[in-house]
């Protein structure tokens, strides 16, 4: 975990009192709601159908027992007893008043959180693997690295008015679980022959209405000039991000537009002036070590990969189908990382109440030394749990509903908040998703369909990843009816793909039906138990899924 | 619209000459970058003080040239929200060094003052009085930077490696 | 962004315009004594692209009160009372559709 210093803490709180005087003048009338507008959303607050919604940082999905708990405190005192962990890594209120947020605020500030640059034209959340820090085979720390960009980024003044926002994602493991591929910088950590840490840097990654999969910009930046590099890519856009058309606007389409090549040559000949006349930004080995032993890790015990305890709780079917799911491999021996699932049969996706956040903190200081993770999966996880103490917790997390054994299984579903919610969407997503979780609510039929991701967004701006589902949802309106667009065969990871059309837009009342088809189809067509769905998909493409699906439609 | 210059307001001594009017034999004087343009050797030459009005979507390139010979450079937020001209200080200052008033113009607003002043912008054209009278206060809100710019202030990372260095010093 | 003020307007049928309170986000509707309601009973009905522009600009020129003007379908039953004329008014005006995971 990483330990604000005093620095990071006046930063913070400068922000906070700053926030409070633009709220102050918005509501005296001495700023306009246009002036205002982009004030607030550089501090995470948006206006919904509803209300504001209020979008908290949680850098790189990293959370100590003392922030969940203080989370836990906004939720019952400013918002309505609940949040929503969200597709970034962040957890968003949806209930907030603007007159209240400086408080809100300052309540966060006291255990380092903030809500800098979740919204507005900026730079955004850098993102991680959630299991960053403790997963077999990482090549290092990956967070190090999103704290140095985050610190970089916050308040920069050049570019904070960006032509729209921009989004960094960072893994260093071979499998991708930071979703790299779809972001505006996408940074793959590794060694070069030398041996030394650097970057594989890609760019132009993004969703939303042009979806487009990341383009290599670099195969190897060297950590020293990460930060230098960054610098030439954001300037290349600011100034020549396109600022007439906000659907046109993301770096994506600059890069698009240029081709990759010219565009590689642009950051290249910046880049190149910029170290030839300032080394400002060059990490030398002293910065990166300085933030790096600000991270602080536990002191794990000598533990057998097999105790008593667990051996005991093998004698419990329910312990083992969510042992079997939920718990995954530690690089420390007798160890474990365990996913928490916030995607209960027939509940909203991604949601946790006032009391479960607050019991989930106990829990972390008892089983996981006081440290949780949020996944872009919108799952939460304790990343340093001794296997000894896995049927205690798993005894506790199942009293607060926090042990859905359904983890990356078909009812874990990634879903936006949608039109009951929010103000930009065409249809609802959450009730589709609950329809789904009670449909494949068995979870024996679960397990046998195995690694399914559905991913629902209620509009085209994509919140909800549905580009890069298995099976991607897609909400849009047909002459005011509420109608959804279905692709599958989409994935988020090193091997990133768009999903493919199956065929027209189905009402909301038939869209459960489909994916049981579509699931149907699947079972029938695998060559074996353990090929994917995707895999599937891949093997036969679309036309199988499309004629079972519309036969009868 | 008052000008801010040096943290406090001040009358502008520079005269915006329109694109179709004569150029004054002396005094300060702005003009339009396409008028620059068209007479660059003499008018920057011009006895008196010569500051040139450069667009946020145009390169600097053709600019550069003039630099030590102009008194002002003044860019443009057409809207606070299009940030381009932040990049172009930056580049003015630090790429370029040039040295001389480096002005503010278009939509100036009291939240941007300070990475105005931090992108190397030295006078304001500000939109509101209020904010005017407000600038010295603005510009103390923060007392922590992270990134360096061209302005001098230390960044965080910095400071820490100070403090590391002289706590092992006292060692 | 285009104002509303500019956005081409079209009224297929009864209309009101709606906005949320700058203070605390809450749902508001524009009455026909320059002011706002949280009750939709209270909004002003316009039926006329015209009578709609003029609702919209003065609802808008309420800066300090309300965030987000919009003119919005009603419909109106027989026995006079107005319902939201499409599913994200009937949202914005009953709440969400599925249950809260903290009952309100």
């Amino acid at each position: 975990m990483y330990a604000y210093d005093e620095l990071d803490r006046t930063l913070i709180n400068e922000r906070v009192e700053e926030f409070r005087d633009q709220v102050k003048r918005r509501l005296s009338g001495e700023l306009t709601e246009d002036e205002f507008k982009m004030l607030r959303l550089q501090n995470g607050v948006y206006l919904q159908l509803h209300a504001y919604m209020f979008r908290v940082a949680i850098p790189y999905g990293t959370l100590s027992s003392k922030q969940l708990r203080q989370l836990a405190h906004v939720a019952r005192r400013y918002d309505r007893g609940y949040g929503h962990f969200t597709t970034r890594q962040n957890i968003q209120y949806n209930w907030i008043k603007l007159a209240e947020l400086p408080d809100a605020l300052a309540d966060l500030a006291e255990v380092g959180i903030h809500a800098m640059q979740t919204s507005g034209n900026n730079t955004r959340n850098v993102t991680s693997d959630q299991w960053a820090g403790v997963v077999p085979g990482e090549i290092e720390d990956p967070r190090i690295w999103s704290e140095l960009i985050r610190q970089y980024t916050t308040l920069h003044p050049e570019f904070s008015f960006l032509p729209r926002k921009f989004k960094f994602a960072i893994t260093a493991s071979a499998h991708d679980r930071a979703a790299i591929k779809i972001h505006d910088i996408g940074l793959r950590l590794h060694k070069n022959a030398e041996g030394e840490t650097g970057f594989e840097v890609l760019v132009g990654g993004g969703l939303g209405r042009t979806p487009f999969i990341g383009k290599t910009i670099k195969p190897f930046v060297h950590g020293r000039d990460l930060l230098s590099y960054i610098e030439a890519i954001l300037r290349v856009y600011n100034q020549y991000g396109r600022r007439d058309n906000i659907y046109k606007a993301r770096i994506k389409i600059l890069v698009h537009e240029l081709g990759i090549e010219k565009f590689s040559r642009e950051v290249e000949d910046e880049w190149q002036q910029m170290r030839d006349s300032d080394t400002a930004l060059t990490l030398d080995d002293a910065m990166v070590e300085d933030i790096r032993s600000r991270f602080s890790y536990p002191s794990y015990e000598k533990l057998p990969h097999m105790p008593e305890e667990l051996k005991k709780a093998a004698a419990d079917p329910l312990f083992e189908r969510w042992r079997k799911n939920s718990v995954f491999t530690h690089k420390v021996q007798g160890y474990a990382i365990v996913t928490l699932s916030l995607k209960p049969i027939g509940g909203p996706p991604g949601d946790a109440t006032a009391d479960q956040m607050d019991a989930l903190a106990d829990l972390a200081d008892k089983y996981s030394f006081g440290e949780i993770r949020v996944g872009h999966e919108q799952n939460l996880a304790l990343p340093h749990v001794a296997r000894r103490d896995l049927p205690a917790l798993w005894a506790a997390l199942d009293k607060i509903g926090l042990a859905t054994p359904n983890v990356n299984l078909v009812s874990d579903i990634i879903a936006c908040p949608g039109l009951d919610y929010c103000s930009l969407a065409n249809a609802r997503s959450i009730p589709i998703a609950q329809e789904l979780t009670r449909r494949f609510a068995n979870h024996d039929t679960a397990d046998l369909i195995g690694r399914l991701h559905i991913n629902i967004s209620g509009c085209i701006n994509a919140c909800g990843h549905h580009h890069v589902g298995h099976i991607g949802i897609l909400g849009v309106e047909k002459n005011g009816e509420e109608y959804y667009q279905i692709t599958i065969g989409g994935r988020a990871d090193e091997n990133a793909e768009l999903g493919a059309l199956i065929g027209p837009a189905v009402p909301y009342g038939d869209v459960a039906d489909v994916v049981e088809d579509i699931v149907e189809a699947y079972l029938a067509l695998r060559t074996r138990p353990d090929e994917l769905f995707v895999d599937t998909v891949k093997r036969l493409g679309v036309e199988p899924f499309r004629e079972r699906v519309y036969a009868t439609r | 619209m008052p000008l801010v210059k040096d943290g406090k307001i001040t009358n502008d001594e520079f005269v915006h000459v329109a694109d179709d009017a004569g150029i004054p034999s002396d005094g300060a004087i702005l003009v339009s970058s396409a008028r620059f343009l068209g007479d660059a050797e003499a008018l920057s030459r011009r006895e008196g003080r010569t500051g040139v009005i450069w667009p946020n979507n145009r390169d600097l390139d053709d600019l550069v040239p003039f630099l030590d010979r102009l008194a002002v450079v003044a860019l443009v937020f057409p809207t606070f929200r299009d940030g381009r001209a932040y990049s172009q200080a930056r580049l003015l200052r630090e790429r370029h060094k040039y040295r001389g008033e480096l002005r503010a113009t278009g939509q100036v607003l009291r939240d941007q003052f300070l990475f105005m002043l931090r992108a190397g912008f030295d006078s304001f054209e500000v939109k509101k009085p209020a904010d005017a009278e407000a600038f010295a206060n603005t510009v103390k809100r923060y007392s922590v930077f992270y990134q360096p710019t061209g302005d001098g202030r230390m960044t965080a990372l910095h400071r820490r490696m100070m403090l590391r260095h002289s706590e092992s010093a006292s060692q | 962004m285009t104002s509303p003020l500019q956005q081409k307007i079209k009224i297929t049928g009864p209309s009101i315009v709606t906005a949320n309170r700058t203070w605390d986000g809450v749902v508001i509707y524009r009455t026909a004594s320059k002011g706002w309601s949280t009750a939709l009973s209270d909004a002003a009905i316009v039926r006329t692209a015209d009578e709609a522009r003029a609702l919209l600009a003065e609802s808008v020129a309420d800066d300090v009160g309300a965030v987000g003007a919009y003119i919005a379908p009603v419909d109106i039953k027989e026995n006079g009372k107005i319902k939201p004329g499409n599913l994200r008014e009937h949202i914005r005006l009953q709440g969400v559709t599925i249950d809260l995971p903290v009952p309100a």
